[in-house]
């Protein structure tokens, strides 16, 4: 008989219905991931019990790991779906089903897909652009040495996957924590010569409840984090920065 | 004059923030519509990088010869006045996205670094790493948020555009959209709207794409009575990764960095790739066309390869596949090329820096659109475009790394066009069609949900996706393309029994992905039909039985109506105001 893939998926068809858990057999081929997995059920949502269901709802647009859409729990791990190749999660034990489930701290809207609006709002707060004077031609930007330019890039690749929430402990409703993506962009755009002119607005923002002082330095973040942003040094250098524009702001009220 | 002007732009990649910015700006008033989260648009996945003749290099670039090589590229068959506009922009767009923050590789003293790409002999093309549309985008998006967080700009992220509303006049008065997540329909009103909804690389099943490029949006439009240009052609990108659910690209910035494009001499060569010496690979490209080497455009080097594959049956292993060598390369060079790289390893499981790459050509780029004019505008009143979703500036070919130019440039030109247009728009009678538009759509969506026949649209749309791949393609005959429409008119029949496996009213992406389907396949059908008339070969269409360029007959643009169900073709005349079109050849020394 042909291999097949079992797979197991955590289910809710809104908000407020019961969670339930679906399971699928999909017949194997070769280099497949969760995404196409997920394509496959779609063109024949039958559940390995024969009962016809209805196709899984779940977030996804570029399938290689660039617009941060697919994030969810395989086999209990916060990561991408279109980077998570099947053969690579079954190798050693080809039976062992996978498991599927939407992450955990973000509201549900059906089945793998969650709201997780709340990380646009954050960039929101801290002012998270270059306020430029306008589009029109103003000339060349100042010079910048590339070794600004590869200190900026890696924290310019966010996704906003919001996984770095998703595993940090500090991340729920009784801190309000802002998370690591948003620090890691305050760190950004205070370091941009134009962007650094709203640097203290974005420090006071951070420093407050739900600010950089809620970190407990876990460091699941940086462990998680698809597109590997040195999470926990910017964290470290923006913690830094808040304690002096605390200091600052102190004497100067 | 409506006293604040109200402007729906839909879509949010570049093309579409661009007008959002340019509108806010100015002060007027603007709604921004978008499937997905903006910031998780298609143009996050472009890698290689944006021209602007910059000439850092000491190499006597000119915004000239980037207008040359744009409308050469593109076969003659680009509108030359727009192009002109677009490369002269270039330079100043480029200095803007610097001041937004976008982090641009450097040189050692400080200055925008330019990489070569296709189709051009100059160092054109700033470049952020690997993932410079994720960059600008993001530099946009950033843009968009502080506009939003001063109330000028608001978002429906999550909201799908159905079709425009048009009041008895056919002038365009707002648009019909469904929330994705309650299925509401509804209407919202506006004097203009701008349509940035991207390409349609799903028409093809798999593609480079992202999942959302289904064109559904431009061909709701044609439905309705705007013309859809240039349809066929479409550009089948050289270098991609063959994968199960997607093509993933191999930019071209990995032969602009030094990438060598080559089979073994021997088809027979069953050495791995890496052992095999000098003497005995065959560089194709580069003894091909000794100019420009492995940067020939994509028409032709896309054909080459297939050439190698299927004519010459000198594919690796027997297999559709040829190698992408950057094993020689220096580190510095494999750094610029990082996020491209990762692609490759994440996906694939090789180093492409310790083994060759193994690629093929892939559906990347959709040169048609919607008909505009020179101000952006479509033939209805109040409807304009931008983006990969219009036909303007690449003409029969798109030159790499010019469309992030395009995508920002034509943004710019129309939200301010759209805002004047719409300060000079006099009140709508009545309810200006609002009513009877939403009827319109609602009765589909009541249709669909009620539907109780037997067909799986994921299935159909698979072999949609097949047939335009077989027929549609790099290489198109004419027996093929018929066979091609005679099928998406099967598949059309068969739409009308549906089955809805899922029918419930909350986040039913199926339901969502089943109406764009039929709009998929109605565009299809523009591809296929422009394809089947245009007996002659230009940039990306090609056909064996008619080899050459044909300008008496076919240097005009094609503009397919949709009439009494169907794809009706007519022709236009092509500006060519500025440069006289000469053979395109790229084979010289
Ligand atoms: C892998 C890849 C690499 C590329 N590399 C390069 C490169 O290096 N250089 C270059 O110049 N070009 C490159 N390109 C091409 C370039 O990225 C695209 O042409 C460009 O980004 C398109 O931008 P856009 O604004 O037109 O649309 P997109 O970025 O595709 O955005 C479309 C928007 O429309 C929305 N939308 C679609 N339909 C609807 C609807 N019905 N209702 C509401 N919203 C809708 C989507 O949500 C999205 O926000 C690349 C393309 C790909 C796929
Ligand atoms: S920092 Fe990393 S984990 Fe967090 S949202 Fe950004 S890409 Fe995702
Ligand atoms: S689909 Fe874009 S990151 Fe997975």
């Amino acid at each position: 008989m042909p291999r097949t893939i079992k797979v197991e998926i955590k289910r809710q068809s809104n908000p407020d219905a019961p969670v339930v858990t679906e399971k699928f057999e999909i017949p194997y081929r070769p280099n497949m991931n969760i995404t196409s997995l997920l394509g496959e059920i779609a063109c024949n949502p039958i559940t390995a019990d024969g009962k016809t269901t209805a196709p899984i709802a779940y977030d996804s647009n570029c399938l290689e790991e660039i617009c941060g859409s697919c994030a969810m729990l395989i086999n209990g791990k916060a990561r991408m779906a279109c980077s998570a190749l099947v053969d690579k999660l079954q190798a050693g034990n080809p039976d062992e089903p996978i498991t599927l489930a939407p992450l955990s701290k973000f509201p549900v809207v059906r089945d793998l897909s969650v709201d997780r609006s709340v990380l646009f709002q954050n960039l929101k707060a801290v002012k998270a652009w270059v306020p430029i004077d306008g589009t029109y031609d103003l000339g060349a930007a100042p010079r910048q040495f590339p070794q600004i330019q590869e200190e900026r890039y890696p924290l310019s690749n966010c996704i906003s996957c919001t996984i770095c929430m998703e595993v940090c402990p500090q991340f729920n409703d009784s801190t309000n924590f802002v998370g690591a993506a948003t620090i890691a962009q305050v760190k950004l755009f205070n370091m941009d010569p134009a962007g650094s002119v709203l640097k203290e607005e974005r420090l006071r923002a951070l420093a407050g409840d739900g600010g950089v002082q809620e970190c407990g330095f876990a460091q699941n973040c940086v462990e998680a984090c698809p597109k590997q942003l040195p999470l926990t040094e910017a964290i470290s250098d923006v913690t830094r920065e808040v304690i002096v524009q605390q200091v600052k702001d102190f004497f100067t009220r | 004059m409506a006293a604040s002007p109200r402007i729906i732009v839909v879509g949010g990649g570049l093309a579409g923030l661009s007008s959002v910015i340019k509108i806010a700006e100015a002060g007027g008033t603007v709604y921004l519509f978008s499937i997905v989260p903006v910031k998780r648009s298609n143009s996050v996945c472009a890698q290689g990088g944006i021209n602007a003749a910059k000439d850092l290099k000491g190499e006597g670039d000119s915004v000239l010869k980037h207008f040359d090589d744009t409308v050469y590229g593109g076969d003659f068959l680009a509108n030359q006045t727009p192009v002109k506009n677009m490369t002269a922009q270039g330079p100043a767009i480029i200095d803007l996205l610097d001041r937004m923050g976008v982090p641009f590789n450097r040189t050692p003293e400080g200055l925008l670094d330019f990489r070569r790409f296709g189709g051009t002999l100059y160092q054109r093309t700033a470049f952020a790493g690997a993932t410079t549309g994720q960059q600008l985008l993001y530099a946009l998006d950033e843009q968009v948020r502080r506009h939003e967080s001063e109330g000028k700009v608001t978002k429906y992220e999550g909201w799908e555009f159905l079709s425009a509303v048009l009041d008895d006049n056919g002038v365009c008065r707002g648009i019909v959209a469904m929330n994705l997540r309650t299925m509401e329909t509804r209407t919202f009103p506006a004097d203009a709207i701008i349509i940035c909804t991207g390409g349609n690389g799903a028409i093809f099943g798999k593609s480079t794409n992202s999942v959302v490029c289904t064109g559904s949006a431009q061909s709701a439009l044609y439905q309705q009575g705007a013309f859809y240009a240039n349809g066929e052609f479409i550009q089948v990108h050289p270098t991609a990764i063959p994968g199960e659910d997607k093509l993933r690209l191999m930019s071209e910035s990995a032969r602009g960095e030094g990438g060598r494009v080559w089979v073994p001499r021997d088809r027979n060569d069953k050495r791995v790739a890496r052992s095999i010496p000098e003497a005995d690979r065959y560089y194709f490209l580069e003894e091909r066309y000794p100019k420009y080497g492995n940067l020939v455009p994509r028409d032709i080097a896309t054909r080459e390869i297939f050439k190698i594959v299927y004519e010459d049956n000198m594919g690796i292993d027997g297999q559709p596949m040829v190698y992408l060598d950057l094993t020689h390369l220096p580190k510095e060079r494999l750094h610029k090329l990082e996020g491209i790289l990762e692609i490759y390893e994440k996906f694939v499981g090789d180093d492409p820096r310790e083994v060759p790459m193994k690629i093929f050509p892939g559906v990347h780029y959709t040169m048609g659109g919607l008909w505009v004019d020179f101000n952006q505008q479509t033939n209805i009143p109040g409807v304009f475009a931008a983006g990969e979703a219009d036909y303007s500036i690449h003409g029969a070919n798109r030159l790499g790394a010019n469309s992030l130019l395009y995508c920002i440039y034509g943004g710019f030109v129309a939200g301010p066009q759209a805002l004047n247009y719409a300060k000079a728009l006099k009140p709508a009678t009545g309810d200006g069609g609002h009513a009877a538009e939403l009827q319109r759509q609602n009765e589909k969506n009541k249709q669909l949900t009620s539907s109780s026949g037997t067909e799986n649209p994921f299935k159909i749309w698979r072999e949609l996706g097949e047939t335009m791949t077989k027929h549609a393609t790099i290489v198109r005959y004419n027996a093929g393309l018929d066979e091609a429409d005679a099928k998406i008119v099967e598949l059309l029949h068969r739409y009308k029994n549906i089955n809805l496996s899922d029918k419930s009213q909350w986040a039913n992406t199926s339901f969502a992905f089943t109406r764009q389907l039929y709009n998929m396949l109605e565009l299809g059908r523009v591809i296929v039909r422009g394809a089947r008339l245009r007996d002659e070969s230009r940039g990306a269409h090609y056909k064996p039985e008619f080899p050459n360029r044909n300008d008496e007959q076919f240097l005009k643009t094609t503009k397919a109506a949709f009439v009494d169900g169907a794809p009706s073709i007519t022709y236009e005349d092509v500006d060519t105001s500025h440069i006289k079109p000469r053979p395109r050849v790229y084979s010289s020394t």
